[in-house]
């Protein structure tokens, strides 16, 4: 066991002990329990909303997948992770006022109360909240074997072990802290991932003995690890593009992230997360991934992509410090469990228990049922992990794909298009869905881009023809 | 829940909209920008990059010029552009 890089790990798990405590308080105190417990009463800060959205999105795929990858293509690898820039301003612009405007107005708590208001249909809702709680199901067991995976390279215990200490500590201040307690832990989480990445990639960088000699080292071991073409020059820029539609663009319809833009106090408070989630995202994402380029040359041959960042931390740096770097990785992969784990959660209660279950439950029964979900569903995921496939990257782009093709035209065009109805929603989520699983099973690159393009575009197309189609029929169906 | 009153469109909506088609055109500036340089520069053979800071210069522009950029690109439109409107409803309770 290596101690001194696993203390600085144990205390940053009891500072998030520590909140989701504080934030339990208020969840007790609070009038309305549904509104604080998923979404802290829409009282964010700006500060707090960039750290949060920025953090829920900086998950396992960029913080220990991505920087692997990047240590096998080279800077092609750090080329296509910048497409994820768009997301700092994109979102917050897109969503924007009108999101806050419309949801406040329908008083909605969760992106499928947006869409229940929004086209009042029973199978919008039961659709968005299937494919919610199957995909995130999947992106959440992914992100936990990152979390497991990095507390076993770190401190040496098994897979086992390390799995159980994450379960644990995500599950004890989700469960009893709600969103309050996961955007807190999200901001402390940034915070760490900011200083984190800067300081292991000065390290790395001094390791290495300056930009210059790194690049050198590259391209004489072989030279398209420093073009835009990937190791084996096979990425493509046509692929590569398709990333700003899947970590990019796309971003604004996943459910983690649309919650957030309904939580926040002003427009004041919206306009500081813009700037301060650009820099925050743009910052992040360049360090971290180029931390996975250049530790190439130090510590050559490393076989499992999801280890370099440790190792290459524990290699550069004293091992206190490296312990504090890790710390930056793993409040990635906390945070966005917890998000995912609250959303999921907030699905089954809000969406289905309370819209078709058993509506009239008591403002206590919805406590206990909340918190009780919350619970049982980490424990699943945790049994899920035990036993787990190997690339998590490709599993968590599989579920953000999935969630995209579902919603982003329901959400985006139900805030902008009067005539979108939900006819045009249904078609739109089932060509979306249908298409994305079909065209990732047997067409993996249709036309050398990503199988998430095609449906995001063909699924834009269902919306627009069956919203005019059904005009007629949603008007007598509303008079 | 009220039903909406038909065709009084809110001040608030507006704005909204054009802050979204903004969201639209940066996003597509920044999009150019990245594609142009990263392949434009980029697709040469290794052997002629120029280096700037140390970095090849299409990854220098692309991602790290590109980058900086649009942070400062985002702060001067959100300062001088965007403006701020209440979300609540007037007359409801908080």
């Amino acid at each position: 066991m290596n101690w001194q890089a696993t203390i600085p790990l144990i205390l940053i798990l009891v500072v998030m002990f520590a909140i989701g405590i504080l934030a339990s308080r208020r969840v007790q105190s609070s009038k309305s329990f549904l509104d604080e417990y998923f979404l802290g009463e829409r009282s964010l800060g700006g500060f707090v909303l960039a750290m949060t959205m920025t953090a829920t999105y900086g998950s396992a795929s960029s913080f220990i997948g991505g920087p692997g990858t990047a240590y096998t293509e080279g800077l092609g690898w750090v080329l296509l992770a910048m497409s994820q820039v768009v997301t700092g301003y994109f979102v917050l612009m897109i969503l924007g006022k009108k999101f806050a405007i419309v949801t406040r107005k329908y008083k909605a708590v969760t992106m499928v109360d947006f869409l229940k208001a929004r086209y009042d249909s029973k199978w919008v809702v039961l659709l968005a909240a299937a494919s919610i709680i199957i995909f995130l199901f999947s992106a959440m067991a992914a992100q936990w074997i990152g979390g497991a995976r990095l507390i076993e390279s770190l401190t040496g215990m098994n897979y086992t072990s390390a799995l159980f200490i994450f379960a644990l500590s995500v599950l004890v201040y989700v469960t009893i802290g709600g969103f309050r307690a996961v955007a807190l832990t999200d901001a402390v989480q940034g915070s760490i991932m900011f200083v984190g990445t800067l300081v292991l990639l000065i390290a790395t960088i001094v390791a290495g003995g300056g930009v210059q000699e790194i690049m050198n080292d590259l391209s004489a071991e072989n030279p398209n690890l420093i073009t835009p073409f990937g190791a084996e020059g096979t990425l493509s820029p046509a692929y590569v593009s398709s990333f700003w539609i899947l970590v990019g663009v796309g971003v604004v319809a996943l459910p983690q992230i649309t919650v957030r833009a309904m939580s926040y106090k002003s427009s004041k408070s919206m306009h500081r997360a813009i700037i301060i989630g650009t820099i925050l995202v743009g910052f992040i994402m360049l360090n971290m991934h180029l931390i996975g380029v250049f530790a190439r040359p130090i510590l050559p041959g490393i076989e499992v992509g999801d280890r370099v960042m440790p190792l290459i931390a524990l290699e550069v740096l004293p091992a206190w410090v490296a312990g504090v770097v890790l710390a930056a990785p793993m409040a990635a992969i906390m945070s966005t469990v917890d998000s995912l784990l609250l959303l999921v959660s907030s699905t089954v209660v809000k969406d289905v228990f309370l819209n078709y279950v058993k509506p009239e439950a008591s403002h206590k029964q919805v406590m206990r049922l909340s918190i009780g979900v919350t619970a049982i569903l980490g424990i699943i995921v945790f049994l899920l992990a035990l036993d787990p496939p190997d690339l998590i990257i490709w599993l968590n782009l599989f579920a953000f794909g999935g969630l995209e093709a579902a919603f982003i035209w329901p959400v985006v065009m139900g805030l902008y298009w009067q005539k979108g109805n939900k006819y045009g929603a249904l078609a739109s989520m089932i060509t979306g869905v249908g298409l994305y699983i079909l065209s990732d099973s047997f067409f993996p690159q249709p036309f050398g881009l990503h199988s998430v393009v095609l449906p995001v575009v063909l699924s834009f197309v269902a919306y627009v023809l069956a919203s005019l189609a059904t005009q007629k029929k949603q008007q007598i169906a509303q008079n | 829940m009220k039903h909406e009153r038909p065709e009084k469109v809110d001040y608030r909506y507006r704005i909204a909209n054009r802050e979204a088609l903004i969201g639209v055109g940066l996003a597509v500036f920044n999009f150019i920008w990245w594609f142009a340089f990263a392949y434009g520069l980029g697709s040469k053979d290794p052997e002629e990059y120029t280096y700037v800071l140390g970095f090849p210069a299409w990854f220098f522009y692309s991602c790290i010029a590109g980058t900086v950029l649009m942070a400062v690109l985002v702060t001067i439109v959100v300062k001088k552009f965007f403006v701020e409107v209440p979300f609540d409803d007037e007359g409801e309770e908080k």
